[in-house]
């Protein structure tokens, strides 16, 4: 949907298939990536990202379909002859070269002049602030400090499309939002077209200016964060980027700038047309938590106002989680941040209360 | 009690036991032999005198034993003896072998460790399969395929190859063939352990960085199996040294290595002083030098260091 970017189209795959004895690990993906763009690849393990990237970096030969980069078919390239590095999960720094030497590996490889590869490796030192580390070996290294080496040692030959495999994997939570931002600028300080393979969506969401969510080898939807988060395409990215409550139910009004669904706990207003949709049709409102309110007092709100009964809360300092059982059962997840140092929002569990949300929070989801 | 590691009462026995082993039967007859090396040689039933002399009690150490080693004779040129030839034949022997079975091991193990894992063990049963048969049995098959009338020999004459037969067994070829043929399972089976567990990822990153195929296996690959290379090599290095069977089954008379001259100082002349010096000399050869690369190595391990 957001994809006439106006630099789209410098990395290209059509139809890309990769076949693995009778298994699609990637199923007829079509991707048109803008040069300098942070493009990142969502999904959970298994999803065939990681078998994208390898053949991107040419690891793995496609069983069908193109990969252009610039113009230029890159399927039938080996590995050491394509423009495109990789920074590898968990670095794959080579543990009997030291820092200086990582880094100049590949450049040593292009048989540049000494004083020109000295130069290079001096300005990515300077790029990751690791010139006092040069002689030492990866294994003197703290993590973040062998990251910033593999990307350095991944940028050092200017590629026209670096490739990062779970970039942040290998880091613990607290340094990982940091070394996010940190290898973030360092990216677009060089301006390199760059692929992010990862799992974490938080992490995809905070580095890449647009995302892939694949599932089982396809690509389910593709769009910035802001897309992907307030208009999921389909159930699977609703609940796979952030948190959500489905309500499954069936088209009962649809006009051109409302419709409403039947659900088990009533009807659900929406303040959008479905375009092309049918009248009973099944379909699921998606509702994200943060956008749910919830009282003991009936609110001053008439449309999509329900009651249920509290089962879960959840203390989380910035804000409070509560889980509420709707009258069908289904169990519904609402956030309420913490403005004021009040107690839990005053809600015990088994309290009766109202929850509601304005009706152009919902979105309508058919697949 | 705090300080100690583990409340373990069966620890100091479980490791007790082959330390004891090794003392009984390999530190005290190291013991006996370098005692020996120091006597003068009996001359009556006993092989050898005792360090003490029985009458004045006094302590006679006979170096001779091993200056003899070195020096035939009072006049004798220095080093030019057949013992300090047969040492410098066995290194050499040994060398070669280690060499050869570098050669033939590598790429076996490399290909080994690269195999799906499901054909793994069925290969690695066919390297440890030889042991199976007799070791004598599969010396002395080489003796069928490598003599004159032998099935090589017949092979190339039926080929037109060659019009007589070549002089293989009794030769440098034969002993080597029949050396780096028995002890090229311990030069695979330390290198197959170190290349299984190479980090395949590293490969790739050389590859992604631009290098070839080739120089991956140079810069990457081979460094970083430098611990099972030198495993490889040491055990199959030390020993050929003072290996005696197949230099008497398949090597010549010029073939003299240090274990059958070892065997004919005991056996033959009846010299238990030379011949014990000799062996003590032998591992003395091997051991200092082994001791002083690994001091060094280890060393070396912690520093920085540089490719070319």
């Amino acid at each position: 949907m957001a994809d006439k970017d106006a630099t789209a189209g410098y990395l290209v795959t059509e139809k890309l298939i990769k076949n693995f004895d009778g298994a699609l690990a990637v199923d007829e993906v079509s991707l048109s990536v803008g040069q300098g763009e942070i493009f990142a690849l969502l999904g959970s393990s298994g999803c065939g990202k990681s078998t994208l990237l390898r053949m991107l970096a040419g690891f793995d030969v496609p069983s069908a379909g193109q990969i252009l980069l610039g113009g230029q078919d890159m399927v039938r390239i080996p590995p050491h002859q394509r423009p495109i590095n990789m920074m590898f999960q968990s670095y794959a720094l080579f543990p009997h070269l030291d820092i200086w030497e990582n880094i100049a590996f590949g450049l040593k490889r292009e048989g540049l002049p000494k004083a020109e590869i000295q130069q290079r490796v001096g300005e990515m030192l300077d790029l990751v602030q690791l010139n006092d580390y040069a002689k030492r070996k990866p294994h003197q290294l703290s993590g973040g400090q062998q990251q910033r080496v593999a990307l350095a040692r991944s940028l050092a030959k200017r590629p026209k499309l670096l490739l990062l495999d779970e970039p942040l994997g290998a880091l613990d939570k607290k340094l990982r939002e940091q070394t996010q931002f940190e290898l973030v600028n360092i990216i677009k300080q060089v301006g390199v077209t760059c692929v992010v393979v990862t799992h974490d969506q938080e992490e995809a969401m905070n580095m890449a200016s647009r995302i892939a969510v694949m599932n089982r080898g396809r690509v389910l939807q593709v769009g910035t964060p802001e897309v992907l988060y307030e208009h999921p395409a389909s159930r699977f990215v609703a609940d796979f980027i952030g948190s959500v409550t489905l309500f499954e139910g069936w088209l009962s009004v649809d006009e051109r700038d409302s419709c409403a669904a039947m659900t088990g706990i009533g009807e659900i207003k929406v303040g959008y047309g479905v375009s092309g949709g049918m009248l009973s049709m099944p379909v699921a409102i998606a509702v994200r938590p943060e956008k749910i309110g919830i009282s003991k007092t009936r609110p001053a709100v008439s449309k999509n106002v329900f009651f249920g009964k509290v089962q879960e809360i959840s203390y989380f300092g910035a804000y409070n989680s509560y889980i509420v059982t709707a009258s069908d059962g289904s169990q519904v997840k609402i956030t309420e941040a913490n403005a004021s140092r009040q107690d839990l929002g005053g809600f015990k569990r088994e309290d009766r209360v109202f929850f509601w949300w304005d009706d152009h929070a919902g979105v309508v989801l058919r697949d | 009690m705090a300080a100690s590691t583990f409340p373990m009462p069966g620890r100091r026995f479980v490791i007790g036991v082959p330390y004891f082993w090794l003392i009984l039967f390999f530190l005290l007859p190291f013991l006996i032999l370098l005692y020996i090396s120091f006597v003068d040689m009996g001359n009556d039933i006993h092989p050898f005198k005792s360090l003490w002399d029985a009458q004045t009690g006094e302590l006679k150490l006979k170096y001779a034993n091993y200056s003899s080693l070195f020096r035939s004779g009072e006049d004798g040129e220095l080093f030019e003896t057949m013992y300090v030839e047969a040492y410098l034949r066995s290194l050499w022997y040994a060398l070669c072998t280690a060499v050869l079975c570098l050669l033939m091991g590598y790429p076996f193990a490399y290909f080994l460790a690269r195999s799906a894992p499901s054909v793994r063990p069925a290969l690695l049963m066919m390297v440890m399969l030889p042991f199976w048969t007799s070791f004598l049995l599969r010396v002395y098959a080489w003796k069928g395929i490598l003599a004159d009338q032998g099935v090589l020999n017949q092979g190339l004459m039926f080929l037109g190859l060659s019009a007589e037969p070549i002089q293989l067994l009794y030769t440098d070829v034969s002993m080597l063939v029949g050396m780096s043929y028995v002890y090229l399972p311990f030069m695979v089976l330390p290198l197959y352990a170190n290349l299984v567990k190479l980090d395949v990822r590293l490969l790739e990153a050389a590859r992604d960085l631009g290098a070839s195929p080739w120089t991956v296996f140079w810069l990457i690959t081979v460094p970083l199996s430098r611990a099972g290379i030198i495993a490889g090599f040491m055990l199959v290095f030390i020993p050929c040294v003072g290996e005696f069977v197949i230099p008497s089954l398949l090597g010549g008379p010029e073939n003299l290595m240090i274990g059958r001259v070892v065997w004919d100082e005991m056996f033959i002349s009846n010299n238990w002083p030379r011949a014990t010096a000799l062996a003590v000399l032998m591992i003395a050869v091997i051991v200092i030098p082994l001791a002083i690369y690994y001091y060094y190595f280890n060393g070396a391990a912690a520093e920085p260091e540089n490719e070319s």
